[in-house]
């Protein structure tokens, strides 16, 4: 035994995803299973994709899908979450900028009972107005709150800059809680929640029965009678303006900044990925090695590539210490400057694509994460093929062709810089 | 049903393996016997900061990270009041590289200054990130001295001020390794696509030869029952009042535990619980309210804090919560009702079965609780709580004298106050 020599290792050769199969159905509902695991349970998302984008009443889609639970023609919203909770199931609803989901995960014993819940739920909601009213009262405070965060404060900042008064870009304010009204709830719940707007994504113990289930249950009298259209945006590069929110009081600043970019959608997304894993996509990153590890300026900084619908961007964000905080955002810079104008050293780069290789694998833990993988590329159109280029760009891209991309793709000067506290 | 082997080496590690043959990947876990409970009431913090100090370097691989990542395994670790718990994820193939690193950190560390300077800087950005600079984030650095006067649960693990992490000295860095840092206060855990003789050989080739080093022996102040209510009213520049009352409650490992643990979702766990149908949605108290606990090995806390809505007094709105504990205090809870709380612990487990390395966390935290046997156990301990344990332990749990209370008072004329001055 040597304790100074590291041990031999070896390259992941093989990564296989679970395929989703597909099932569909006459109303227009799309299924896809993700079938593995050895427990009795699934996990079961139904997915819409966010419509009818109008800047006048820019909470509706959030504030239907928070509330899809709080009452049907049926059922009461305690006797809804009596019900869930009684199999011991879970229900959860996630908004992001493109796309609105309720997901239950449940035991395969239980789903015969959970589902005609989540059935009334989808298809009979009625955002009773006394819920709509706590509502609007406890996200105002929750705003409130958010609002004294710096890391928060910068995000909104950020995103402004960048995607202005889309639903990428918009800044909620209280006021607009208020001016939520339940008519527009009901109008918006009608258009967006439509089998033609589903998807269905059963992960896990994926069996006969409860594909059958999901089929009679959403597959058969669910209509479709309503007009939609599927946000879309187009943007490009803004100005590159330094945005400074001062806090007098601040003990740390927020630093965001970065510039729109390509999703993943784009030939060169999977070799930024690379490039952004190198960057401060990990750990052992530059940006983590020399603002955290070697100046200790903050307790983490990170990078990352965003892929959206319509759009994708780039930014890096820390909380440094607010007295060192022009010292942390010329550090950013010169990392940025770095990847430029020298090429990565040949054995970072293959650090970085065993790391890569290592976390895709890693990620694959269950058939969860096998229906996440899925996800990324279905919305986008893209095929699982898209995996196969991914792991290729990983293995055998160049250090010269990450130095084109920063250069393409990195360029300090023009990106949108977010200060939140003191410099 | 989480299955597992066990063993123990010479020198008294104790190696826990979990073949888990669905996935490509191991992970290797290594809980430590030391918290922040186990520090001086005048170097807190420190088994925190230590634990930064653990990726700076051991004797014979001057950078933890760089090799790991080479073979493209993964990370981190966490510092409670009880344990100190470091997990890598990666590859099975690359196994033995874990062991190489793991292993050599257990032997000894490089003591880098450099490394004690930076880690200091780091530790009190995140001191500031996550205390200081957050609404609210000061709470548990007041609430904690106000409910524990003897025990060293008075202290937060990020420590009590600043100024503990700043004056962190490397002879002390080297004294807390000795006495925490060797195999008898350890327990591994290796899951995965993994075979236990494997683990046996790798085992004893990497770990077998480093010192069994002096067993610690705990011995901690322990908190004398309370006598009577403690109150504390704290002004903050916080947009929003907001109440936290804390109860003490039995530990981890008696029976006590998991009452008070059902208790909690009965009173808080998703929207079909007592206080969120009573206070946010119907009476509209509070704009959020959550009971829980503090999952601590000795005797911890009960906790329930709550954001009232605007325009209702702090007052009242504790008065609303008192009227809940009352309620369950003189009331048997429903036979529904605690099944259904029941229920949910019960699929949680099974869910959380899906995870790796939450497995083998696990295995390791219940091996250090006495036997991870009892990880598979667990669900009927909870099962085994009746309607009148539930009413006893209410009775015990929410007593006036028992409580301890603090108002945090929205107040924008109040100054930022850095917690070192």
């Amino acid at each position: 035994m040597n304790r100074l020599e590291a041990p031999a290792f070896g390259q992941v050769e093989h990564i296989e995803l679970i395929k989703a199969e597909p099932v569909s159905f006459a109303n227009g509902l799309k299924l896809f299973v993700i079938n593995g695991g050895e427990q009795e349970l699934v996990r079961i998302e139904f997915i819409f994709k966010n419509v009818n984008w109008n800047v006048a009443k820019p909470l509706q889609a959030y504030a239907v899908n928070s509330m899809i639970s709080d009452g049907t023609s049926q059922y009461t919203a305690s006797q809804i979450a009596e019900r869930i909770d009684y199999y011991g199931a879970f229900i959860q609803t996630e908004y992001n900028y493109d796309m609105a989901s309720v997901t239950i995960h449940s035991l395969n014993k239980h789903l015969a009972s959970i589902l005609p819940i989540v059935k009334s739920l989808l298809t009979d909601s009625i955002f009773p107005e006394e819920e709509l009213e706590t509502f609007k009262r406890n996200q105002k405070q929750k705003l409130s709150v958010s609002l004294e965060k710096n890391d928060v404060v910068s995000r909104r900042t950020f995103n402004r800059a960048l995607f202005g008064d889309t639903i990428y870009g918009y800044t909620v304010t209280a006021t607009d809680y208020d001016q939520i009204a339940r008519a527009d709830l009901i109008k918006y719940f009608r258009e967006a929640y439509q089998p033609a707007n589903c998807t269905v994504i059963l992960a896990g113990r994926a069996t006969e029965e409860a594909i059958s289930l999901i089929s009679n249950h959403f597959g058969e009298d669910w209509t479709t009678d309503q007009g939609f259209t599927v946000n879309t945006f187009e943007f490009s590069r803004t100005a590159g303006l330094e945005r400074y929110v001062e806090k007098p009081q601040a003990l740390q600043s927020a630093i965001r900044v970065g510039q729109t970019c390509v999703n993943r959608q784009h030939p060169d997304f999977p070799a930024l990925q690379v490039l952004n894993t190198v960057l401060g996509g990990y750990f052992g990153s530059r940006l983590m090695a020399n603002i955290r590890e070697d100046k200790g300026y903050t307790y983490g900084i990170g990078s990352a590539l965003v892929s959206l619908q319509n759009a994708g961007y780039f930014f890096i964000a820390s909380d440094v210490g607010a007295e060192v905080c022009s010292a942390a955002v010329s550090e950013i810079e010169k990392e940025i400057k770095l990847l430029r104008e020298q090429p990565v050293p040949a054995e970072e780069l293959d650090l970085v694509r065993n790391y890569m290789m290592g976390s895709l694998l890693g990620s694959l833990e269950n058939a969860f994460s096998h229906a996440d993988k899925f996800k990324n590329i279905y919305f986008l159109g893209l095929g699982y093929d898209y995996y196969d280029t991914y792991i290729n760009t990983v293995r055998t891209i160049t250090s010269e062709r990450l130095q084109e991309l920063a250069n393409k793709y990195l360029d300090f000067d023009s990106f949108e810089k977010v200060i939140v506290g003191k410099k | 049903m989480v299955n597992f082997n066990r063993f123990t080496l010479e020198n008294g590690l104790r190696v826990l393996v979990h073949e888990d043959h669905t996935t490509p990947m191991a992970v290797v876990n290594i809980l430590y016997d030391v918290g922040a409970r186990d520090e001086s009431p005048d170097q807190t913090g420190f088994a925190h900061l230590f634990e930064h100090l653990m990726f700076g370097g051991s004797v014979n691989i001057p950078v933890y990270d760089e090799p790991l990542q080479r073979v493209g395994g993964e990370n981190n670790a966490f510092t409670s009041n009880d344990i100190t718990n470091y997990y890598i994820t990666l590859p099975a193939v690359n196994l033995e590289t874990a062991f190489w690193l793991e292993s050599d950190r257990m032997l000894n560390l490089a003591f880098s200054e450099k490394s004690l300077e930076v880690q200091r800087n780091v530790v009190s950005e995140e001191f500031k990130q996550r205390y200081l600079n957050q609404p609210y984030g000061d709470v548990w650095l007041k609430l904690r001295p106000l409910a524990y006067k003897k025990h060293p649960y008075q202290w937060a693990t990020i420590g009590k001020n600043l100024s503990h992490i700043e004056d962190a000295r490397i002879e002390d860095v080297k004294a807390f390794f000795r006495k925490h840092y060797n195999p008898q206060n350890a327990i591994m855990v290796v899951g995965g696509n993994v075979q236990t003789e494997e683990v046996r050989e790798l085992a004893e080739k990497w770990f077998g030869s480093i010192p069994a080093g002096e067993k610690y022996s705990r011995s901690l102040p322990q908190e004398p029952e309370l006598k009577e209510e403690r109150r504390a009213v704290v002004k903050a520049n916080v947009p929003v009042d907001a109440i936290y009352m804390v109860f003490h409650m039995p530990a981890r490992t008696d029976k006590g535990f998991y009452e008070c643990d059902l208790i909690s979702d009965i009173l808080s766990r998703g929207q079909s619980s007592r206080m969120f149908i009573n206070l946010v949605r119907e009476q509209k108290l509070f704009s959020e309210i959550h009971a829980y606990h503090t999952n601590s090995l000795d005797p911890g806390l009960f906790v329930i804090e709550g954001k009232p809505v605007q325009g209702v007094a702090l007052e009242q709105a504790e008065a609303a919560i008192w009227q809940q504990l009352e309620q369950l205090k003189t009331e048997k809870v429903a036979t529904d009702e605690l099944e259904k709380v029941k229920n949910k612990v019960e699929s949680t487990m099974v869910f959380g079965q899906m995870s790796l390395l939450e497995k083998a966390m696990n295995l390791a935290f219940f091996e250090l609780l006495g036997g991870a046997e009892k990880l598979n156990e667990e669900v009927s301990r909870y099962f085994a709580v009746t309607e009148n344990d539930i009413l006893e332990r209410a009775k015990s749990l929410f007593r006036k004298e028992n409580a301890t209370t603090m108002y945090y008072v929205a107040d924008a004329a109040e100054q930022v106050n850095l917690a070192d001055k």
